[in-house]
């Protein structure tokens, strides 16, 4: 027991322990709010282990035990949760609180829709075309509100909120005025022109799985190399750290402002493309956003802003959100997937009351060993 | 209509608008004044919203009509500091990034509104309430020339009750020694605790004030503008409030002009089919024009905003 609570307890393992710490007390209290409320956390739970791993527990035994589906599509619900995750991770490197995610991600999805339904091209160049279409336009949308940080000292919290819902509004207009549109949703793209692939989806049962998950592989080994391994990634957490000793070694912190929140816009970008070219093959015109650059916000934090953690917190909420639709069905309000991920980013910003509780144990625990 | 009429039926609707936005900003600005930053203010909006829609709709059988919406205020504005005892407990206690708890409320609020509507009402939303706050026309006070039919004619008693807000705000801050304090603990809290005075008293006053308000907002804002509660009956208000407090710089007669200001290109987006000038340009443009015009305006005034010294800094007693 003792060796048990020291190893937890370890200054060194603080890191994976906070995290661990705020996913397990996220469950309990999301678990809690639902036996007060008189809804059984254990439906809740079949949902999710249904959605992420496809096996059905209630149908144990019988042919539809399994359903490669459910996976395919928990993978791509992963897609564009981790890529936000990268983009707030990016920008948190660098001091900057990026909450808007949402509209890069917005913007990008709606580059992509455009470049794949108005150009037909053979798709060795019709869908890198696209891809780099969502990846400019999300970059260029991040780009303003760090252009306003560095030129006119505005906070970006507000300007990135604010330029959600111009994303919104403006796509929404966008995507309408192309031919064929209706008021809900654009003409399918060129086939040319998307990620998706019947091979994946006759892989696993006729999932909505496309290739966007080796973007996605890409973008976490990009990230990972600009940050540690690069010049520009050690000034970029330089300034991250201290912007007035980066500026004093000789910096330019500007201009690490300005491509900081202009890669995280780009990561955002080609979130967008994921769904509007890869889980869809139209536009879609949304009456309010649909919250995954929160979700990026939360992925990022639980993983430490790093490349691997946002893996591990890419899967988290993907899985969350793909076990959305069965939790409703099993009569569970779907919205106690979304507590749960907002008591997680709750228990992360507890962390120094989690650290100061972990040290506590460890003290007391030592004190008892010693008596 | 003549365009006399759709422009003080336009002042008027700014008013109303104004309301929901000015009162949430002055409870930013009590929390902010105290050293907290407080981006719950669209989570906490929501709750007032959710719980002053629920309030009104399960009183409304039992209770005369014109009693009703004023309960749900006030259940609004009571859940609404009770939620914002979790931001001042994790940002005041635990010292965490007050940023990241508030936009962790933020969505806890989104999630658990709807979720409880789902308990509650077996659907995604409140139910409809019949009696939300009802126009009235002050008499009198409607027949003074020009002023009247802005302010005392088809208007909510609501907006004068965030003018009143304006005016308490405005003397408790600068005229009251418990004020005082309220602004120096966001400016030098070290400098306040050396006269004896708790910083972390200051701080829960400023948060759960801020939440009292902005619960009360969310609630005004429901029962004035919307039938029931659903998930985007706050779209960004209480964001927009937030760039109020900055844009009037953190102080009440500042908030009122900026909250005035963002009321009114909310109007302008309902009233633009009535001018020849904007028809031709699209609808999804003046939805976006309130955010943009915060943007323009955070950009223009950005160099003179500067707001409490302290605000959005961990207290840290040994720090001098």
């Amino acid at each position: 027991m003792r060796k048990w609570i020291d190893y937890i307890t370890d200054e060194k393992r603080f890191s994976v322990m906070v995290p661990i710490i705020a996913v397990l007390g996220a469950f309990l209290f999301g678990t809690i709010i639902m036996l007060i409320t008189g809804t059984n956390p254990l439906d809740a739970f079949k949902a999710i282990i249904r959605a992420t791993t496809g096996m059905n527990l209630e149908r144990i035994g019988t042919d539809k035990f399994f359903n490669p589906r459910l996976i395919g599509e928990f993978l791509t619900a992963v897609m564009p949760i981790a890529l936000t995750g990268l983009s707030v991770a990016f920008a948190f490197r660098t001091g900057l609180f990026n909450i808007g995610a949402e509209g890069q991600l917005i913007v990008g999805a709606m580059a992509a829709t455009v470049t794949s339904i108005i150009v037909k091209l053979p798709a060795l160049i019709h869908l890198p075309l696209v891809i780099l279409s969502a990846i400019v336009a999300g970059g260029l949308w991040g780009l303003i509100p760090g252009f306003l940080k560095a030129k006119f000292r505005v906070h970006e919290v507000v300007v990135t909120i604010m330029m959600n819902y111009a994303a919104l509004y403006m796509s929404n207009y966008v995507l309408q005025q192309l031919p064929g549109s209706d008021s809900v949703k654009t003409v399918p793209s060129h086939a040319s022109g998307t990620l998706q692939s019947e091979f994946l989806s006759n892989l696993t049962n006729g999932s909505r799985l496309h290739w966007g998950f080796i973007l996605v592989i890409l973008a976490i080994i990009t990230f990972w190399f600009i940050i540690e391994k690069t010049t520009f990634g050690y000034e970029l957490r330089a300034v991250g750290f201290n912007k007035e000793g980066a500026r004093y070694a000789g910096m330019k912190v500007d201009r690490n402002v300005m491509l900081s929140m202009g890669i995280a816009g780009a990561f955002a970008g080609l979130a967008g493309a994921m769904i509007s070219v890869g889980t869809f093959n139209y536009g879609r015109v949304i009456s309010a956003t649909e919250g995954y650059g929160f979700d990026g916000i939360a992925v990022a934090l639980l993983g430490g802003n790093t490349a691997w953690g946002t893996v591990f917190g890419g899967l988290l909420f993907g899985g969350l959100k793909s076990s959305q639709a069965l939790m409703q069905s099993n009569r569970v309000p779907l919205e106690i997937a979304m507590i749960i991920s907002s008591l997680m980013v709750l228990f992360v910003a507890m962390q120094y009351g989690i650290k100061e509780l972990l040290k506590h144990i460890r003290k007391s625990s030592q004190a008892k060993g010693d008596k | 209509m003549s365009s006399y009429d759709i422009f003080f039926s336009m002042l008027t609707l700014t008013l109303i608008y104004s309301t929901p936005i000015l009162v949430a900003a002055l409870g930013g600005l009590l929390s902010e004044r105290s050293g907290v930053v407080n981006i719950a203010l669209e989570g906490l909006m929501m709750v007032g919203g959710f719980v002053g829609a629920t309030v009104t709709v399960l009183l409304e059988p039992y209770i005369a009509g014109a009693l009703t919406p004023w309960i749900g205020a006030l259940a609004g504005m009571i859940f609404g500091m009770l939620f914002s005892t979790i931001h001042a407990y994790v940002s005041i206690n635990l010292k965490a990034d007050q940023v990241i708890s508030g936009t962790a409320i933020n969505l806890l609020a989104g999630g658990l509104t709807i979720y409880f509507a789902q308990i509650i009402f077996n659907q995604q939303r409140t139910e409809t309430f019949r009696y939300g706050f009802i126009k009235t026309t002050v008499p009198v006070l409607s027949d003074i020339p020009i002023l009247g039919p802005i302010f005392f004619e088809n208007i909510y008693t609501t907006v004068f009750v965030g003018i009143v807000l304006v005016v308490a705000v405005w003397f408790f801050v600068y005229k009251t020694p418990f004020g005082m304090r309220l602004r120096a603990t966001g400016e030098n809290p070290q400098a306040v605790a050396s006269m004896g005075i708790s910083v972390l008293k200051m701080r829960y006053f400023g948060v759960l004030s801020s939440g009292a308000l902005a619960g009360l907002a969310g609630a005004i804002m429901v029962l004035t503008q919307d039938t029931q509660y659903t998930g985007i009956s706050i779209h960004g208000t209480g964001f927009i409030a937030l760039a109020s407090l900055i844009f009037g710089k953190w102080n009440p007669w500042g908030v009122l002009g900026a909250s005035t200001f963002f009321a009114f290109s909310q109007v302008f987006a309902l009233y633009a089919n009535n001018f020849a000038w904007t028809q031709g340009l699209p609808l999804e443009f003046f939805k976006a024009l309130p955010y943009i015009f915060t943007i323009v305006a955070l950009v223009v005034f950005s160099g003179k905003a500067v707001g409490p010294k302290a605000a959005g800094e961990i207290y840290d007693v040994g720090k001098r």
